[in-house]
């Protein structure tokens, strides 16, 4: 469902140019769980945000879908995002003024969706992330992992096919980390594409398939079922 | 994302941000007020000249002696009285049917004085027509006898300021008093008056204007002033009152005609143009306040950096951000000109219970207009901060921590 083709990424910083990706060509089917490792600097975030059409490659080909998003405008992106992908971010990035409740339904605002399925939408996913009872509550009245639970609840509400995620225990200790992990898994088992964007080598080899980053190149591709024991 | 549920999110912002809304609102509601309460005076102050004039009549003509003309390049000189505007030019005018009255007027000052006390005073000379065409009231007694205008009685009425200094409480009617070398018996006196048009009517003496033409050895008049039968007709009067004069003094026509109603709607021209002006000032501060909605919206854009990356990765368009944003903006102003609409309200109440002649309330377009102009602004200084939202870059918003 992800056919990226020669894409590369490419910063001005000052006078300098920065290979953010190099020629990057990665098949990602329906349902797959990827983890993307790599040292700091080596492109992992940028790949990430370029699937995820928050960032557009400097050269190279994009399908998602079978349908070529390389030269869509930034409304027809936002679609796409709005439709298709979920984000999830280490620093969990709640709305710090909305209700655990509204930020869960900032996705289905902006898709128009009426307000009562809104409602009955919003408080199955509290309930199905255990948060029912911290509806009302605002983001700093939450623990780590009851915020990140929420974020991971806001970005599937909307029922998105691939969920992306950047360093989601990053900001979490090693329980909670694992307990948010769980909660990912879970929901690839459901059918979701999932990758994982982590520095995290235990988190890593948790994925079916595992991608290294160096320099902006792909220089890792490796299959293998090693971690489902842990599901 | 709908418009409801875009103008909530707005308020969710602006009731986040409360001192932040508060001060701007207030910045707002002082802009709008000051608007809506200067075009308010401005309004009042034009209704009370305009009321001031209207109670004299708007069907009045006045007639000066002289024209003002350039003739050979000379600098125009106003009032080159050629010919006297004698009394019986004046009574000429009364033969017309658009004509209601006629009242000459001629004027001058002189001592009066009664026993030992004297008194510098303004004296009238005119007839019994005056009382009607300048819509004078009496106090007591009567006023000038109606009758042949060229005959000189000595009998005067007298204003209530100069009656009272004269007088104190003694009796005035039938009392004599002099006026330069001659006698005149008081057989009137005028109510409180006050000024009017630059005469304070409390201090003159009205005498027949034969007797004022005897007294002051003059035979012009200081002006004439001719009552239309209405105010329709008050063009007919002015053309009747060239020709007439014109036919009296061979052929030229060497008075200037004023009408009241082109005094009135000069000085209405100009206290209306004097009050936009005020308003136009007052609408400056509403810039000002603009200006603080701009400072408001770049600080809450900047603020929520991370805030306009989330939405965009979770599909927010450009167009939503913007929308969101300007909504913000109108919201503020909105309720920054609806408290100062409110606050004029309550001002101008309490103003007007202080001073009476403030009457009316603050006019509606005033209202609506300044309403209109704090959301225009603030929708102009909210686009572009809103703009830079829209354009934001979510990677580089969200790396931010």
């Amino acid at each position: 469902m992800i056919e990226l083709r020669g894409i590369a990424r490419t910063f001005r910083v000052g006078d300098q140019q920065v290979h953010a990706l190099r020629d990057v060509d990665l098949d990602i089917g329906r349902g797959e769980y990827l983890s993307l490792m790599g040292p700091s600097g080596s492109g992992k975030s940028t790949l990430l945000n370029v699937i995820g059409l928050l960032d557009r490659a400097s050269g190279g080909r994009y399908r998602f879908c079978g349908e070529d998003v390389t030269d869509l405008d930034d409304a027809a992106l936002a679609q796409i995002r709005r439709q298709r992908i979920g984000f999830v971010f280490q620093a969990f990035h709640l709305v710090p003024r909305l209700t655990t409740a509204q930020n869960v339904a900032v996705p289905l605002l902006l898709g128009e969706v009426p307000a009562a399925e809104r409602r009955e939408r919003v408080a199955e996913q509290l309930a199905a992330f255990g948060l029912s009872d911290r509806a009302h509550h605002l983001p700093e009245q939450l623990s780590g992992g009851q915020r990140q639970r929420a974020a991971i609840a806001r970005a599937t509400i909307a029922r998105p096919e691939v969920l992306l995620a950047d360093e989601p225990t990053g900001n979490l200790d090693r329980r909670t980390g694992e307990e948010v992990v769980a909660v990912l898994e879970k929901l690839q088992q459901g059918g979701l594409t999932l990758i994982v964007v982590t520095h995290d080598p235990d988190l890593g080899r948790r994925a079916t398939r595992r991608l290294r980053m160096q320099d902006g190149r792909l220089v890792a591709d490796e299959a293998g079922a090693a971690a489902q024991e842990g599901a | 994302m709908k418009l409801r549920d875009q103008l909530r999110f707005a308020a969710q912002n602006v009731l986040a941000a409360r001192w932040r809304t508060l001060w701007i609102v207030l910045a707002m509601a002082i802009g709008t007020a000051g608007v809506v309460l200067l075009t308010w005076l401005g309004e009042s102050g034009r209704r009370y000249v305009t009321d001031q004039f209207a109670s004299l009549g708007t069907d009045l003509v006045i007639v000066l002696p002289g024209r003002s003309e350039t003739t050979g390049g000379a600098p125009p000189i106003l009032g080159e009285t050629a010919r006297d505007l004698t009394l019986d030019d004046a009574l000429a005018l009364q033969r017309s049917h658009a004509v209601r009255r006629v009242a000459p007027i001629q004027a001058g000052s002189v001592t009066v004085a009664r026993g030992n006390r004297s008194r510098e005073a303004m004296v009238l000379g005119s007839t019994a027509e005056l009382l009607e065409v300048r819509r004078l009231h009496l106090a007591a007694g009567a006023f000038l006898p109606p009758g042949d205008p060229h005959r000189s009685t000595p009998v005067c009425v007298l204003g209530a300021t100069l009656a009272r200094e004269l007088f104190g409480n003694d009796p005035v009617l039938g009392a004599w008093v002099r006026l330069g070398d001659r006698r005149f018996r008081v057989i009137g006196l005028l109510a409180n008056e006050g000024r009017s048009l630059g005469t304070d009517l409390d201090e003159v003496v009205v005498v027949p204007v034969a007797a004022s033409m005897a007294l002051f050895d003059r035979e012009g008049m200081f002006r004439v002033l001719v009552e239309a039968g209405s105010r329709e007709v008050v063009p007919t009067v002015v053309a009747h009152v060239e020709r007439s004069i014109a036919a009296r003094h061979e052929g030229e026509n060497d008075v200037t005609v004023i009408t009241q109603a082109a005094v009135l709607g000069t000085f209405d021209g100009i206290l209306r143009a004097l009050t936009l002006a005020v308003a136009g000032i007052a609408a400056i501060s509403l810039v000002v306040a603009g200006i603080l909605v701009l400072n408001v919206m770049v600080v809450s854009v900047t603020q929520r950096r991370v805030e306009v990356g989330l939405l965009k990765a979770l599909g927010a368009a450009p167009a939503t951000i913007l929308q969101v944003f300007l909504w913000e903006a109108v919201l503020l102003s909105f309720l920054g000109a609806g408290s100062g609409l409110l606050g004029s309200e309550v001002v101008s109440r309490v103003a007007a219970s202080f001073v009476p002649e403030l009457n009316g309330d603050p006019p509606a377009w005033a209202a609506g207009a300044a309403l209109l102009v704090a959301v225009g602004i603030g929708v102009a200084f909210g686009t572009g901060p809103a703009v830079r939202a829209a354009r934001l870059d979510p990677v580089a918003a969200l790396a931010r921590r």
